[in-house]
């Protein structure tokens, strides 16, 4: 299965907030527990992270430090601020609000609606 | 796996020059990708793929780099305006500070020996041995920054020293032209030698020639800048002490003028280092300013020609300003050629490049064939001698660009033959000059 490509977009600042709220992480890390989440269904175009994090950190939510990784090159890790946890919080917000709509309005597309037009 | 190993190596060298082209992804990013790329490469090779599959995959999954480009530009926008780094970026490296310290002193020491050539030197002596004062120094920057071999900076230091004694030993006439026709040519020689320190005592390569012809070009930007803003800052302090009733005319002219030109030429040619990497050059896009606007400049004077009778009614200084627009064409070619990328196919500009130089090569014949007239009219002097001697290297040249050029645009020869034919001739100016500074006074018994 695919899935849009709004949708992704539109989905990928929560899920890396969502990820980085565990634990610091840096970009290939968090683009392998998307993929492990999503069980390989949601497909990123890796370098697109990268723009998106530095965003992320202009705003404030994230900030970075490069470390060295275990095989000796640089490597640039991210940990989420207050000021992202508080908009991870917002985002959970409006996601439940869109999710419980859309959940509603399935349901009833499949229950009363259908027996009004039978 | 060692062969492997640099085989992967040199593609992901390759996809680094590739992702570093585009303006808005720093050097720091690239690095966060590459890291991303290489540990993509590893989990797919322990999932069994090649190395050159593995790449290949991983690049794939990177994405498009226009796109992730234009992602980083929306981010970064400052990143467009690319700052000059003046600060060393990586706090503690330390490279940048000890440059500026360089390029600092070797300012001062060349603007305290322009000042004692002005306070020791008679006007016509100063003239010689002006271009005597700056160079060295600047030559000293680049056998620095460089890291030339002893042999190679005693290379650089002959020409400098041959220069000094002939133009110090030769009897000259006081204002006679010889006089002047050697102090013109003394800077174009060793301007060329500070070339050959800009080069790293590597002269033999077309690239660090083509190199030192795109430092020229932006040096020449950067000093006509620093100029300006030295107008004005020197009329702002002039006014503002006038109104306070003090003249300080005489300092301005004495120290700060003769500091300031001799400090701006190492400057200019410091910040034209310091951002290379940095900014797009500023050169190539005034050419593509004035070739056109040169073209219909060229049309204006042969029409005005063409009403002119007789070749010998041809004004002296209109056959030296002939001249200088015939050096101001090669320039234009110059720093249009270095900034082309050889392997593009020929283009609408192309054209118009090869239009201009058949128009200088017409200015060209026409003004030759009035200097002969003339010497045989009123026979040889100095300048004339020198002005066709100039106007016959131009003509070499120009001819030659203009049937390479015409190749190119017909898709018979490389743009490469061009751009190397332009390199190849570089010494030829340098030899020119040298003859011209040893063998034109004595000839002419230094009038």
């Amino acid at each position: 299965m695919r899935i849009d490509k709004d949708l992704v977009a539109a989905s990928a600042t929560p899920l890396v907030l969502g990820i980085l709220a565990e634990g610091e992480s840096y970009g290939y890390a968090i683009l392998e527990q998307v993929n492990q989440l999503s069980r390989g269904r949601m497909q990123w175009t890796d370098g697109m992270l990268y723009p998106l994090l530095h965003r992320l950190e202009r705003l404030g939510h994230v900030s970075s430090t490069w470390r060295v990784s275990e095989g000796g090159r640089r490597r640039k890790h991210y940990l989420i601020t207050e000021s992202g946890r508080a908009a991870l919080a917002e985002r959970q917000a409006q996601w439940s609000v869109v999710a419980e709509a859309l959940d509603q309005v399935w349901r009833g597309a499949t229950g009363p609606v259908a027996k009004g037009w039978a | 796996m060692g062969v492997m190993d640099t085989e992967l190596q040199a593609h992901i060298d390759q996809w680094r020059g590739y992702v570093q082209r585009h303006r808005a992804i720093s050097v720091a990013d690239v690095d966060e990708m590459e890291d991303h790329l290489r540990e993509q490469i590893s989990t797919l090779q322990t999932a069994g793929l090649s190395g050159d599959e593995a790449f290949l995959v991983a690049v794939k999954r990177m994405g498009r780099m226009d796109a992730i480009s234009r992602e980083f530009a929306l981010e970064h926008s400052e990143r467009l305006w690319k700052q000059l780094v003046l600060v060393p970026e990586e706090p503690g490296s330390g490279t940048g500070n000890r440059e500026l310290m360089v390029v600092l002193a070797l300012a001062v020491v060349a603007a305290l020996t322009v000042k004692a050539g002005f306070t020791r030197l008679s006007d016509s002596a100063l003239g010689l041995n002006l271009s005597l004062l700056v160079l060295p120094f600047l030559a000293a920057y680049f056998a620095w920054k460089r890291q030339v071999s002893a042999s190679v900076a005693a290379v650089l230091l002959v020409p400098f020293v041959l220069t000094a004694l002939v133009v110090n030993l030769y009897p000259f006439e006081p204002e006679g032209a010889t006089e002047i026709i050697a102090a013109i040519h003394a800077p174009i020689l060793l301007w060329l030698v500070v070339g050959l320190a800009y080069a790293g005592g590597d002269w033999r390569s077309g690239r660090r020639r083509m190199d030192f012809i795109r430092f020229t070009g932006e040096w020449f930007v950067y000093l006509t800048l620093l100029a300006l803003g030295g107008g004005v800052l020197i009329g702002l302090t002039v006014g503002a002490f006038g109104t306070l009733d003090f003249d300080i005319e005489p300092v301005i002219e004495d120290w700060v003028l003769p500091f300031g030109a001799a400090g701006a030429v190492i400057v200019a040619a410091w910040l034209v280092e310091a951002k290379q990497n940095v900014v797009e050059n500023i050169a190539p896009v005034l050419t593509r300013v004035f070739t056109p606007l040169t073209i219909v400049m060229l049309f204006a004077l042969l029409a005005a020609l063409a009403t002119t009778r007789s070749m010998t009614s041809i004004d002296r200084d209109l056959l030296i300003l002939m001249d200088l627009i015939l050096v101001l064409v090669l320039g234009l070619l110059l720093y249009t050629i270095s900034a082309r990328d050889p392997l593009t196919p020929p283009g609408l500009f192309d054209r118009l490049q090869l239009v201009l130089v058949v128009t200088a090569l017409v200015v060209d014949a026409m003004m030759l064939a009035a200097m002969l007239t003339r010497i045989a009219e009123f026979g040889s002097t100095p300048n004339k001698v020198v002005a066709l001697g100039l106007n016959v290297v131009l003509l070499v040249n120009l001819v030659w660009s203009a049937r390479l050029g015409l190749g190119f645009v017909r898709g018979r020869r490389t743009f490469a033959a061009l751009e190397r034919w332009q390199t190849d001739y570089l010494p030829v100016y340098g030899v020119w000059a040298a003859a011209v500074i040893v063998a034109v006074p004595p000839s002419f018994d230094f009038r």
